[in-house]
């Protein structure tokens, strides 16, 4: 099971809008998954500042600590940090704070995930209020690893990228011991989580995003549908026989993601959206030039 | 004839409503109105009804369906008209994966394209649509037609037993031990007879279509019980 959704806005004018819809359309998903929830906005960002999404708790006064400027939504801390400044602040953290874990960094990427039904996370993390102009989000069932935190999606393993996956891998514990030499970390024992640090490396190697997913044909084995984040946009990709559900509606305001079609009942002018299931094996991508 | 409203009325409701018709009633025609892609809608009917949902379907819409007609003014999702036994199905726009799947008689007509699985499994259903059929359609199908106007994606009958396929476009691949065969003047016979019970007219011509089946190299199959498939 899980639920996955993604919502990419080509009308700035629903921005403001963006948590809300979001919303609604994980809380629908519940069914696919009660176990966890998380979701990536891509917000407002600042230039020559980076994003660090940091989880855990005593997050009060920690911004101050460290001399930024920071806002706390329940269990997660956004800092806003000059980039000249974060390797100072991840090398504090690391040595002071290593009970806290970094969810999500970028220019614009904030990325929250919680146990619990997808209505309460979104909820305490004020997800409705959200703006912003694309974002992905996930409802887990647990099956490749326990039901926490760090099981939930998305992940991110590189700046302003993020994944969320339905599905399972077979082959997550080798690409892990091929990706960890390389340098990239992998935080957890999710196979998602792989999968995401897979796509880092190889666009880290030169290739597109659109490239590294079409690599990532040969190289996953298992069963996948999954919406990548960007900072411009977001791309799709179901593996060769779409052993996972998709739903994809585009309209002149938006294109959206959805495991099924309910969870894009509510969105504006669905009646008069190209509804549409994204083929396997094809990579599909929308960025904001 | 009786409406239902899914926005305010549940679709527990509805469907115990529809099982508990008698097959004599003379409340022959139902509207659902904004199904929202809810899941199960009209499913395991058993008296000739004429139900018309208006909008998009969920997954399993229309499963298990006997005797009754079932239109969807929308999609469809995953499985519509799986299991079916007898009457009619009919989806005006796409359906989703599995469309027909394991379905033993009846007639499911899509009027746009179905995706991947369309027919997996079936075992008696005719399935006619009207646009394309996506990846590993009609996979170990074992009975029945199935027509498509438009192209058949990869792994076309996979492993198939007895059902026969006629597809007007182009087939991406074949699967295992699926085959072109001769249009004979039976089979071109009983094109025609499904395309008009689908609503296709003369402009769609039978002579248009190559049918598809079986090999039989791959289970065992015996000429003595040639009847019986």
């Amino acid at each position: 099971m899980c639920g996955i959704v993604g919502l990419f806005l080509k009308d700035s004018s629903l921005e403001p809008q963006l948590g809300e819809l979001m919303a609604g359309m994980l809380e629908v998903m519940t069914g696919r998954g009660p176990d966890s929830a998380g979701f990536a906005v891509y917000g407002s960002g600042t230039p020559g500042f980076v994003k660090l999404t940091l989880r855990g708790s005593d997050l009060e006064g920690l911004a101050d600590t460290l001399g930024v400027s920071g806002t706390q939504r329940d269990t997660h801390l956004v800092l806003s940090v000059p980039e000249a400044e974060e390797e100072r602040v991840r090398g504090w953290l690391a040595a002071n704070r290593p009970d806290l874990v970094v969810t999500g960094a970028g220019s614009r990427i904030e990325l929250y995930k919680e146990v619990g039904l997808p209505a309460d996370v979104s909820a305490r993390f004020g997800l409705p209020g959200m703006s912003g102009t694309h974002g992905v989000g996930h409802t887990r069932m647990a099956t490749e690893s326990a039901v926490t935190t760090n099981g939930a999606h998305p992940f991110s393993t590189a700046n302003d990228q993020c994944l969320v996956h339905n599905g399972s891998l077979s082959n997550h514990r080798s690409l892990r011991r091929m990706l960890e030499p390389e340098g990239i970390n992998i935080a957890t024992d999710n196979d998602s989580e792989v999968a995401a640090g897979y796509l880092s490396w190889k666009i880290q190697n030169g290739a597109t995003l659109a490239e590294a997913l079409e690599a990532s044909l040969d190289d996953l084995d298992g069963f996948f549908t999954f919406v990548v984040g960007t900072e411009d946009g977001f791309a799709v990709l179901r593996d060769p026989i779409s052993c996972k559900p998709a739903v994809m509606a585009e309209t002149d305001q938006y294109v959206a993601f959805c495991s099924e079609y309910r969870g894009l009942a509510h969105l504006p002018g669905i009646e008069d959206a190209r509804v549409w299931e994204p083929e396997p094996a094809h990579v599909y991508a929308w960025e904001h030039k | 004839m009786p409406a239902f409203d899914l926005a305010t009325q549940s679709k527990r409701d509805l469907n115990q409503r529809l099982h508990n018709l008698p097959a004599d009633t003379n409340e022959t025609h139902w509207t659902v109105a904004n199904p929202a892609g809810e899941h199960a809608i009209a499913c395991g009917l058993d008296a000739p009804l004429t139900v018309e949902i208006q909008g998009h379907a969920g997954y399993y819409c229309a499963g298990m369906n006997k005797l009754a007609t079932v239109i969807v003014e929308g999609n469809a999702g995953v499985g519509v008209g799986e299991n079916m036994m007898s009457g009619t199905v009919h989806v005006k726009g796409d359906a989703s994966q599995s469309a027909g799947a394991t379905a033993h008689g009846g007639l499911l007509v899509i009027d746009g394209n179905a995706s991947a699985r369309c027919g997996i499994s079936m075992k008696g259903v005719d399935i006619v649509v009207k646009g394309s059929i996506g990846p590993m359609s009609a996979f170990m199908a074992q009975s029945g037609n199935l027509v498509v106007l438009g192209d058949a994606g990869d792994a076309l009958g996979d492993s198939i037993y007895e059902t026969r396929i006629y597809v007007r476009g182009a087939v991406k691949s074949l699967g295992a031990d699926c085959i072109e065969k001769p249009m004979e003047a039976k089979h071109k016979a009983d094109l025609r007879r499904l395309l008009d019970a689908a609503g296709v007219g003369p402009e769609v011509s039978v002579d248009e279509f190559k049918r598809y089946g079986s090999a039989r190299q791959l289970y065992n199959f015996h000429v003595d019980n040639a009847a019986a498939y």
